[in-house]
C-alpha cells in the first residue's frame, strides 16, 4: 500500500487531498492507496473573509465550515497536528502520540502573522489576519473620528494585495461615513514603488494621487513608539499616526523551525517540482514554501493541482508528469464596490484591467464559493 | 568570512527580488553576506538603493546572461 500523508488541512491540503481522492479513487476503494490529512483544527477558515470582517460586511461565523465536510469520502481526517517530522525513517509523530509512515509526505502548515517581532507594533497597531484582530480593527474604525491612517507592512506577508485593499477599502468606509474630509491616509510600503508587482504599482499611484493618499516607499517598519504615536522605519523615516494599520510580517509555523526544516519557518522547495530540496518523495505547497512567489490561496490552490497529478502519477507510473509554472490569481478589492485582479505566472507579468463593479462581484461571488474551490469543484 | 547565503530571486514578480533580500536580511545575523539572483531589471536599481538607504554594504553588483547577481553584507 502506498501512504500519503498530508500535513496541514486548509486550502492547500484540502484541495489536494480532494484531487487525489478523484485521481486514485480506484486504489483508495481496493486499499492500494492511503491518503491521510492531519490537521491542526476540525474547522476550516475562509481566511481572505477576514478582510471583510474588519468592516462589518461579514460574520466571523461565516468564515468558518467543518473539515470533515469539505473532505471526499475515503480520505482518513485526524485532527492530531504533527509535532515531529523524522524524515529520515519517512515517518511523522503527531501531538498525541501517534507515529505515521509515508511513501509521500506533503507539508502545507501555512503561516501564522507576527507582529510581535516588531518592537510596539502588536500593542499599537490593528490589523486583519486572525478574528481576534480583525473584530479589534473593526472597532477601532468605527471609533475613529478623523486623524491620520498610517499603513505600515512588515515583510514578509500573506496575501499580497491587503495593503493595497485595506487603504482603498478604509476610504469607502470613511467616506460612508462622511469623514472622509477628516481622515488623511499615509501608505507605507517596503520596495521603492507602491505594490510589488510593477503595473499594479502604476494603476495604484494613480489612483492615491486621484484620491489624495499621501504615500512613502522604502520604508520598513523598525519601531512602534505608541506614546508619541510614531511609526520609525529601517531606513529612517518617521511617520506620525493617530489610527496605524498594519499588514503584519509573517513567520511559518513553529514546528517547522523546532524540526529545523527551513529558517523563519519556510521550507526550501523547488519551485517547479514543488519537492523539498534534498528529500524527493517530501512535497511542500502554499505559505510554508520559501519559494519567491506569492503567500496567496490562489497559489496553494494551483500548486496543490499539479502536485494531485504528479502525486497520482507516481503512484500509477512511478513518475512525475509535469511542473507547477507559477501561477498566482488575487483578486484586487478597489474600494467598497469595484475590484480588479492580477494574474501571473513565473514568465508573465500580469496586466490589471481598470476596475470594475463586475469584478468586486466575482469577488463577493467567491467568497461564497471558496468552498466549492476547495472540495475541487470548481 | 561567514558562507554567502543565496536567495534566488529569479522570475519573481511578487514579492520579487527586494522583498525577499528584506526577508532574508531579517534572518541573518551581522556580517552576514547574501547574494540575489534576480532576472528583474529594476531590481538592479532598487536593490542597491535601498542597500544604501538603510546603510548596508554593496560587495559587488554584476549581470550576466540576463541574470543580476547582487552581492551584498549586512552591516546593523
Ligand atoms: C486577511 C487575509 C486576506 C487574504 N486574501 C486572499 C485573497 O484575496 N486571495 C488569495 O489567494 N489569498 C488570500 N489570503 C491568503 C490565503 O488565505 C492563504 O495564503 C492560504 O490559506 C494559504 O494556504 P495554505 O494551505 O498554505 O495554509 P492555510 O490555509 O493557512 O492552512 C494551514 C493548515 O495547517 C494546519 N496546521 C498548522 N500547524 C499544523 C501542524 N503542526 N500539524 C498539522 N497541521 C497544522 C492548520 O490547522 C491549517 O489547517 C488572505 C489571507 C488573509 C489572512
Amino acid at each position: 500500500m502506498k501512504k500519503i500523508v498530508i500535513v496541514g488541512g486548509g486550502t492547500g491540503g484540502t484541495i489536494l487531498a480532494n484531487n487525489l481522492a478523484r485521481r486514485l479513487s480506484a486504489e483508495l476503494r481496493s486499499g492500494e492507496v492511503r491518503v491521510t490529512v492531519l490537521s491542526a483544527s476540525d474547522k476550516h477558515m475562509y481566511q481572505p473573509g477576514l478582510l471583510y470582517v474588519a468592516f462589518g460586511r461579514m460574520s466571523s461565523q461565516e468564515l468558518y465550515q467543518d473539515q470533515a465536510s469539505l473532505l471526499e469520502p475515503g480520505i482518513v481526517f485526524h485532527v492530531d497536528p504533527v509535532k515531529t517530522f523524522n524524515l529520515d525513517n519517512k515517518q511523522v509523530e503527531t501531538e498525541s502520540g501517534v507515529s505515521h509512515d509515508y511513501d509521500y509526505l506533503v507539508i502545507c502548515t501555512g503561516s501564522r502573522p507576527n507582529p510581535e517581532s516588531v518592537p510596539g507594533l502588536a500593542e499599537h497597531a490593528n490589523h486583519v489576519y486572525t478574528v481576534e484582530a480583525a473584530e479589534k480593527t473593526l472597532t477601532a474604525l468605527q471609533q475613529f473620528e478623523g486623524g491620520r491612517v498610517a499603513i505600515v507592512t512588515g515583510v514578509p506577508h500573506k496575501c499580497p494585495m491587503v495593503p493595497l485593499e485595506l487603504t482603498f477599502m478604509m476610504h469607502d468606509y470613511f467616506k460612508d461615513r462622511g469623514i472622509l474630509d477628516k481622515v488623511e491616509f499615509f501608505y507605507t510600503y517596503p520596495i521603492g514603488r507602491l505594490h510589488s508587482l510593477e503595473n499594479v504599482a502604476k494603476w495604484a499611484q494613480t489612483e492615491f494621487d486621484r484620491l489624495g493618499i499621501l504615500y512613502e516607499t522604502l520604508f520598513n517598519v523598525k519601531q512602534v513608539d505608541g506614546k508619541n504615536k510614531q511609526v520609525h522605519s529601517e531606513e529612517g523615516g518617521v511617520v506620525d499616526y493617530d489610527l496605524l494599520i498594519t499588514v503584519p510580517p509573517h513567520n511559518g509555523m513553529p514546528v517547522i523551525l523546532e524540526n529545523a526544516l527551513g529558517g523563519g519557518g519556510w521550507i526550501p522547495t523547488n519551485p517547479n517540482t514543488l519537492q523539498m530540496e534534498g528529500h524527493e518523495n517530501v512535497f511542500v505547497l502554499g505559505d510554508t514554501t520559501n519559494i519567491p512567489i506569492s503567500k496567496a490561496g490562489s497559489t496553494a490552490h494551483y500548486e496543490a493541482e499539479a502536485l494531485g497529478e504528479n502525486l497520482a502519477a507516481l503512484v500509477k507510473l512511478g513518475t512525475m508528469v509535469r511542473t507547477y509554472d507559477g501561477k498566482v490569481f488575487c483578486f484586487i478589492e478597489a474600494g467598497k464596490d469595484r475590484a480588479t485582479y492580477a494574474s501571473f505566472d513565473y514568465q508573465h507579468p500580469p496586466q490589471p484591467q481598470p476596475p470594475t463593479q463586475m469584478i468586486h462581484w466575482f469577488k463577493l461571488a467567491y467568497n461564497k464559493l471558496y468552498w466549492n474551490s476547495v472540495r475541487g469543484l470548481l | 568570512m561567514s558562507d554567502i547565503k543565496r536567495v534566488d530571486a529569479r522570475n519573481s514578480f511578487c514579492p520579487g527580488p527586494l522583498m525577499e533580500l528584506i526577508a532574508a536580511m531579517k534572518l541573518a545575523e551581522i556580517g552576514d553576506q547574501l547574494e540575489v539572483l534576480s532576472t528583474d531589471k529594476g531590481s538592479a536599481n532598487d536593490i542597491p538603493e535601498w542597500i544604501n538607504k538603510v546603510g548596508h554594504e554593496i560587495v559587488e553588483c554584476r549581470e550576466e546572461d540576463g541574470v543580476y547577481y547582487i552581492h551584498v553584507r549586512k552591516t546593523k
